[in-house]
């Protein structure tokens, strides 16, 4: 049985286990201990051209990002892709620390991640207020007019039934569901904030991803859609009006380091000057409907914009 | 179909990220194994502490044990070392039960054989206790291999890039071509990573070719062997 | 550790004891879904690995498809399901992701365990003259139990950690503390619901653990000191040296 054949074979399994072991040594030390770019590819962080651009996991963020990406591209940047990013917690001490640069947000969310508490409402309060409670070396650069905010929605047939045209009408109505992200339940516009401000009571539906379905399938009669969703036209859905600003406006803003090269905010600069809130939901629109990949999106939009 | 084609490319990257971030905790798993089966293995005492020990860790939902372990050890939130190590945590788990148990079906009569006729205790391991413990050792990894590549994919979800994205970026979109796409290629990986492992162990342990025309029982032995090994869970 | 005293602040926490999304109501959810895959995954696997192993019919079928079912990613599975039956029912399809997850390792557990029987306690019973469904009612069930206890074990401890997921899509279940955890970064509720989730899992694998032990009959009981794995992995071990022994003793 130990044949000197044999011994051979043991003697390859335990080069092979050799191998794999310093292969997997290789292979994990990177992410181990890797502080500053936890990307595939190593950042250059002593070359200011390379620029490393997060995104959240939603598909209207990434298309934004995306949108840099070939801004800057095209205007001779080495750019460096971080996407689908789940959690705010997760990269804005990505971006402190610097191994973000640039990342598209939205003001009104952004706003309430620093100050919980804020009384803005309007979209130009927001901004200003957001500019000033940013950290040491993060900037926001001009904001766009297109928005993507929660919002409260219904079907046109229950805003109808129940004559609803803003969020105060829910008042009188019996047994609502509200769905949205789990978040949603403990945001101040959530429930509290309905029951608060508004004097709505409503029970709660972590309905995820798929609350406009649930929705039109009657899982729940309200939902919270982000406004730039296409399926808020698609399926006439009636959002409803929110004259005590529960919601905080929320333009599409770009959140940079401090220390973003000048020419490289200009591009991005002109980016937002171009980016309309019709402009985002027709690009949401080829994302869902045409399931276009973000990269084609931006380089169409790019392109018919003549930014590139 | 549009998506498919249009993505091939997307689907190609996500699927190389996938198995290099599969490789590794599959690696190390067997690797750290090892040792721990061993002492598990040999010493009564440790042995019910330590298939304990790894018998907790791998009850932890592997979706909070990604986003926990930076702020349990300190690793960056963004960094697949989270994953990584997750997942070598669950193979470890699994395996070492496996090695134990592998190591426990050698013959001592065998062992007792090389080491009369002069192997040292620590040559005797590498070149009789662990060849003969081989094949229960490959039922055990199959099970690591399997479920790695099933729950890496939830990596997706804290935005570590894997076929995971299929589903959540997918399931935003309403595209149920790119959920299905990621539910496919996730099965093909770990299947064909399956065949590559039983390859390799009858390359690696050719006495064991002799028992492949009665799958039977062999089948009925390696779950019996292994059904303390336990399969790695979400 | 700071992280681990606050998790236990949020299970202590008398205020999540009570009310809408109580710790009390995530337990008995996760319970609820636990249970009822298991049943339903038990209704679908154990007749059909007990019909395998003792005719011995469609086995390669079974060892691939299951096989291939270990490799399903639940997580996936999931989003596919309810995409494809809407939301309203997004709790059939919670069911049928558990069952999957939960039928290969009850299947193996009841075929091997009617595999594992030695064929002379079979031909024994066949030549006192029991019929076939005689053979399996008292010979082939009882004997093959210990095993089938162990697979069910099994299949509980992935079940129960992979209800996880249904916090994607629905607040119920102690994984809605993890999944909302994760998206307003509270660290407290995730570690404290997996805490919990780790205590159910250790609960419910000592009741199967009491189950395979005291459930099965004393015969087996007695028998299971010689452990059949112990002795046919150590036959297959040695049998490296005489290779021609091994097929013949595997081929019984």
């Amino acid at each position: 049985m130990f044949t000197a054949r044999n011994k051979g074979r043991f003697a390859l399994v335990a080069a092979a286990a050799g191998v794999s072991l310093a292969l997997a040594g290789c292979a994990t030390g990177d992410p181990l201990d890797d502080t500053t770019d936890p990307t595939t590819e190593p950042a250059e962080p002593g070359t200011s051209e390379s620029i490393t651009i997060g995104s959240q996991g939603y598909y209207s963020n990434e298309i934004i990002a995306e949108i840099y990406a070939q801004a800057l591209e095209a205007a001779g940047f080495e750019v460096n892709r971080q996407f689908n990013i789940g959690q705010r917690d997760a990269y804005i001490p990505a971006l402190e620390s610097g191994q973000i640069d640039l990342f598209p947000e939205y003001t009104g969310n952004l706003l309430q991640y620093y100050v919980p508490d804020t009384e803005a409402t309007q979209a130009d309060e927001v901004y200003a207020e957001l500019q000033v409670s940013l950290p040491d070396g993060l900037q926001v650069l001009d904001q766009s007019s297109a928005t993507d905010q929660d919002s409260y929605n219904v079907t046109a047939e229950f805003a109808a039934e129940n004559n609803l045209v803003t969020i105060a009408d829910l008042a009188g109505v019996e047994g609502l569901i509200l769905g949205g992200n789990p978040e949603l339940e403990e945001r101040p516009y959530g429930p509290t904030g309905l029951a608060d401000v508004y004097g709505v009571e409503v029970s709660f539906d972590a309905t995820g991803d798929a609350t406009v379905d649930a929705l039109l399938q009657g899982v729940v009669n309200v939902a919270n859609v982000f406004s730039a969703d296409p399926r808020i036209g698609e399926n006439n859905l009636v959002t409803l009006e929110d004259p005590e600003g529960l919601f905080l406006a929320s333009n599409v803003v770009p959140l940079a380091s401090a220390d973003l090269p000048q020419d490289a905010i200009d591009v991005i600069n002109a980016v937002s000057a171009a980016l309309t809130p019709e402009g985002l939901v027709a690009m949401n629109v080829q994302s869902t409907t045409d399931e276009l990949s973000p990269a084609v999106i931006a380089t169409q939009w790019l392109t018919e914009n003549g930014l590139i | 179909m549009t998506w498919l084609l249009d993505n091939l490319e997307l689907i190609g990257r996500l699927t190389g990220e996938h198995l290099r971030l599969s490789a590794i905790p599959i690696v190390l798993g067997f690797v750290l194994s090892i040792p721990l089966g061993w002492v598990a293995y040999r010493y009564r005492l440790t042995r019910g502490l330590i298939l304990t020990l790894v018998g907790l860790l791998y009850t932890i939902p592997s979706l909070a044990l990604f986003v926990l372990l930076p702020a349990i050890i300190g690793t960056p939130f963004l960094s697949e070392a989270n994953v990584v190590i997750a997942l070598t945590i669950y193979a470890v788990a699994i395996m070492s039960r496996s090695v134990a148990d592998a190591l426990g079906s050698v013959d001592p009569d065998v062992k007792q054989a090389a080491t009369a006729i002069g192997y040292s205790s620590f040559r005797r391991f590498w070149a009789v206790d662990f060849p003969l413990a081989g094949p229960v050792v490959l039922a055990g990894l199959r099970v690591v291999a399997v479920s790695t590549v099933s729950l890496l994919t939830i990596g997706a979800a804290i935005g570590i890039d894997t076929l995971g994205y299929l589903f959540t970026n997918g399931y935003q979109r309403g595209i149920i071509v790119s959920v299905l796409t990621g539910v496919v290629v996730t099965v093909v990986i770990a299947l064909v990573l399956d065949r590559v492992l039983v390859v390799i162990g009858r390359a690696l342990m050719p006495w064991t070719r002799a028992s492949r025309s009665s799958e039977r029982s062999g089948v009925t032995r390696a779950f019996m062997t292994a059904r303390r090994v336990r399969e790695a869970v979400p | 550790m700071n992280l681990f005293a606050d998790a236990f602040a949020w299970i202590l926490n008398p205020g999540n004891w009570e009310g809408r999304n109580s710790i009390p109501q995530f337990i008995g959810e996760h319970l609820w879904y636990t249970v009822l895959a298991m049943i339903l995954a038990s209704a679908i696997a154990i007749p059909l690995g007990w019909y395998i192993g003792h005719t011995g019919r469609g086995r390669d079928i079974a060892v691939a498809a299951t096989g291939a079912a270990r490799a399903l990613p639940s997580f996936g599975l999931l989003f596919l399901f309810v995409m494809i039956g809407g939301v309203a029912n997004r709790d059939s399809s919670v069911m049928i992701v558990l069952a999957l997850l939960a039928i290969p390792p009850i299947l193996a557990g009841a075929y091997a365990g009617f595999e594992a029987i030695d064929r002379r306690v079979i031909d024994a019973a066949r030549s006192m003259g029991m019929t076939e469904r005689q053979i399996v009612a008292r010979v082939e069930i009882p004997l093959g139990l210990p095993l089938l206890w162990g697979g069910l074990r099994n299949a509980v401890l992935q079940v129960v950690a992979t209800v996880v997921l249904v916090g994607f899509v629905r607040n119920a279940t102690l994984g809605y503390p993890i999944v909302q955890g994760i998206q307003i970064n509270r660290f407290d509720q995730m570690l404290g619901a997996s805490v919990l989730i780790i205590v159910l899992a250790l609960l419910l694998d000592a009741i199967f653990a009491l189950l395979e032990r005291y459930a099965t009959p004393a015969g087996v009981r007695a028998g299971r000191n010689r452990d059949h794995r112990t002795s046919s992995t150590r036959r297959r071990a040695a049998g490296g040296a005489t290779p021609a022994s091994t097929e013949k003793e595997m081929s019984v």
